[in-house]
């Protein structure tokens, strides 16, 4: 498995641990959108957490601001905070994670939550960084539901105006929203078609879930001269857990503690099996596995056992000594 | 304990009045789940229409149906609908005295740590400042059916707001009702306490711990915010020696606001008016951030005694 396909199903494990310690978030969303999150983050933009007011740095904004959720992680994940603070304080009283990006956190651009913002907010900083002779990027992230906002075209139109080939918008198109499908509920036809049409350069992922697609794809729209770009990315929504995969019902479902384990069990099993770890027959189990394995394993029957999560430390304490043993006999 | 939520209650009388008027539509805004209105679309789907995400468009969608003969209830999420598609309700609805209700769903700070985006703590002076805008907050489920009722029997736009969760109960279905005017639950000299939609049972609550302090409050429950019921106000204003407001709004343009101009013109009085902070709303569920700033029953009744007694 390759490095950012390795961060983003990382992102998928911390994706679930907070959506399960808060039982709040949209979880399928944020399933949807992380490869693009982790490409961006990890691959693409440049940023970083000692950067955060260089007036030089890329510009993110997540119009679909409800997957607040895969943006905390992925931030945490860069270093722009301390990430169990987000995974375990998330949604809960006081907490500065709340269920929509907000300026308080480190990494967040602009305040979002509010679906058909973002084209627009993006034109303005692409405008800023063209009068101002600056060479940052300024990238969108939209849903496919959310391209039924009216302001989406407002804003596409202007891009297409004024050229603006520092602005690159991705649709994360996973084809549900909250009532259904969304050719259903509201069919906006051919988004590439329209993008197209406002002077827009376009680029479809087959496979927006594929990290190598999604790089190949961004630094298209890098090169691309005298247009702005879109990304239109076919996704799965809840992707890399079975029973959330294109499943309506969890947009913002909450998973209880079976439905958790079993999201923890597959995201570390597709894990191990793109590192290429074997299993061993005998013991039913994975060797040669790598140790961030065990450590996800080992923290869902630590929650099993009852240990508590210590806050601080954003371990588990209390846990039977026994696991470790278990753990490292594994290891060796 | 109640379950049963306004919104329920809500869909529950558009079933029944769309059995016999086949005039009746209801719109939403992929907002069916979270407006229960998901048994009305699956039971009439050819008086439902889904719009998609685009909350300007439903209220311009619904004037024109309106304006064609239609008896419209537009359904969505109360922040959108007061501040997105603000000017084609002034325009569309409320200017052109279109027969629409406009249904603000988990109105107020329903949506809790979603944040400010999903917070509507200004449509009532929003929607209030608008000629020919009705602007109602029901308490409870009994209250909100009765005036569904109303409003479907005439023909003029109102903007209704509900909550997320389910309300305490405090009528039942012998409910007297009148559109446009107040319910008064109990009368106090000390204190009158008007309250709307989901702080009319902090504002019951409240009153209790002040009785048990000796201070004798009264509680209005003041579910049309506009027009307002003035002479219930001013008749508690001149029976009581404090009245305070208490409301899920921003401090300006609600119902403080308008029950200080009310007093103000008529008979100038002391007022202590109770409302979410201007500024950020702390994350979290409703009653921890009633609890935050003083807003729950223990805050209203403490606030009251404060302003009373000084202690
Ligand atoms: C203006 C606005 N209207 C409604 C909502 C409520 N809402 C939140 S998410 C959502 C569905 C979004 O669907 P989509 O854009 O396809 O996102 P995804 O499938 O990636 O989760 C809706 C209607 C909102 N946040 N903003
Ligand atoms: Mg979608």
């Amino acid at each position: 498995m390759d490095q950012l396909t390795r961060i983003a199903y990382k992102l998928r494990r911390d994706i679930i641990e907070m959506a399960h310690n808060s039982s709040a978030g949209h979880v399928g969303g944020d399933l949807s959108v992380i490869d693009i999150l982790a490409v961006l983050y990890f691959d693409v933009m440049n940023v970083s957490p000692e950067r955060v007011r260089d007036p030089d740095r890329d510009r993110f904004l997540l119009s679909k601001g409800h997957c607040a959720g895969a943006l905390y992680c992925a931030l945490g994940e860069k270093g722009f905070f301390d990430k169990q603070e987000a995974l375990l304080t998330f949604g809960t009283f006081g907490t500065r994670f709340i269920g929509h990006p907000n300026t308080d956190v480190p990494g967040v651009e602009i305040n979002s939550g509010s679906l058909g913002h973002g084209i627009s907010v993006g034109v303005g900083m692409a405008l800023a960084a063209k009068m101002d002779g600056r060479t940052y990027r300024t990238y969108v992230v939209l849903g496919d539901g959310e391209m039924a906002e009216g302001s989406n075209y407002e804003g596409m139109m202007a891009a297409g105006h004024y050229r603006l080939d520092n602005l690159c918008a991705t649709v994360d198109c996973n084809r549900l929203q909250i009532s259904g499908q969304t050719k259903n509920v509201m069919d906006s036809g051919s988004l590439a078609d329209k993008f197209r049409d406002f002077g827009w350069n376009v680029i479809e992922v087959e496979n927006g879930n594929n990290c190598s697609q999604l790089s190949k794809a961004y630094r298209r729209a890098g090169d691309c001269k005298g247009k702005p770009s879109a990304v239109i990315a076919y996704t799965l929504k809840g992707k890399g857990v079975s029973f959330m995969e294109n499943q309506v019902s969890w947009h913002h479902g909450v998973m209880n503690d079976e439905q958790y384990r079993q999201a923890v069990r597959e995201l570390s099993e597709v894990s191990l099996r793109e590192t290429g770890a074997e299993t061993c027959p005998k013991a039913g189990r994975f060797q040669n596995a790598p140790p961030d394995f065990f450590r996800v394993q080992s923290e869902v029957s630590l929650r099993e056992t009852g240990a508590e999560t210590c806050l601080k430390a954003g371990r588990f304490q209390n846990a039977p000594p026994e696991l470790f043993r278990v753990q490292e006999e594994l290891l060796t | 304990m109640n379950k049963v939520t306004n919104r329920q209650a809500v869909c529950d009388i558009l079933m029944t009045a769309a059995l016999n008027d086949r005039n009746i539509v209801v719109l939403c805004s992929d907002s069916r789940g979270s407006a229960s209105l998901k048994p009305f679309a699956e039971q009439y789907p050819e008086q439902f229409v889904e719009v998609g995400i685009a909350e300007q468009n439903l209220v311009s969608i619904a004037a024109g149906l309106a304006a064609c003969g239609k008896k419209v209830i537009a359904a969505s999420p109360a922040s959108f609908l007061s501040t997105r598609s603000y000017e084609q309700v002034k325009i569309d609805v409320a200017y052109s005295r279109t027969n629409v209700i406009l249904l603000g769903i988990s109105g107020g700070i329903s949506y809790g740590a979603l944040g400010m985006t999903h917070h509507s703590a200004q449509d009532i002076a929003a929607l209030a400042a608008l000629p020919d805008m009705r602007v109602y907050l029901p308490s409870d489920r009994f209250q909100t059916a009765k005036l569904m009722e109303a409003l479907l029997r005439d023909e003029k736009p109102a903007y209704v707001r509900v909550s997320r969760s389910a309300a305490e109960d405090i009528y039942d279905e012998n409910l007297d009702f009148e559109l446009d005017r107040s319910h008064i639950l109990s009368e106090g000299p000390d204190a009158t306490i008007v309250a709307c939609g989901e702080m009319v049972p902090y504002a019951a609550k409240a009153a209790e711990i002040l009785k048990e302090a000796g201070i004798r409050a009264g509680v209005i429950d003041m579910y049309c915010l506009k027009p307002l019921d003035e002479k219930a106000v001013l008749k508690a204003a001149r029976r009581s020696r404090l009245i305070a407001t208490a409301e899920e709004h921003s401090p300006y343009g609600g119902l403080g606001s308008l029950v200080a101009q009310a007093l103000s013109a008529h008979c100038p009085k002391k007022l202590l008016a109770i409302a979410l902070p201007d500024g950020h709303i702390i994350a979290g569920e409703n009653k921890e951030v009633f609890a935050h700033y003083g807003m729950d029953a223990e805050g209203i009744a403490a606030r009251v005694k404060q302003a009373l007694t000084g202690v």
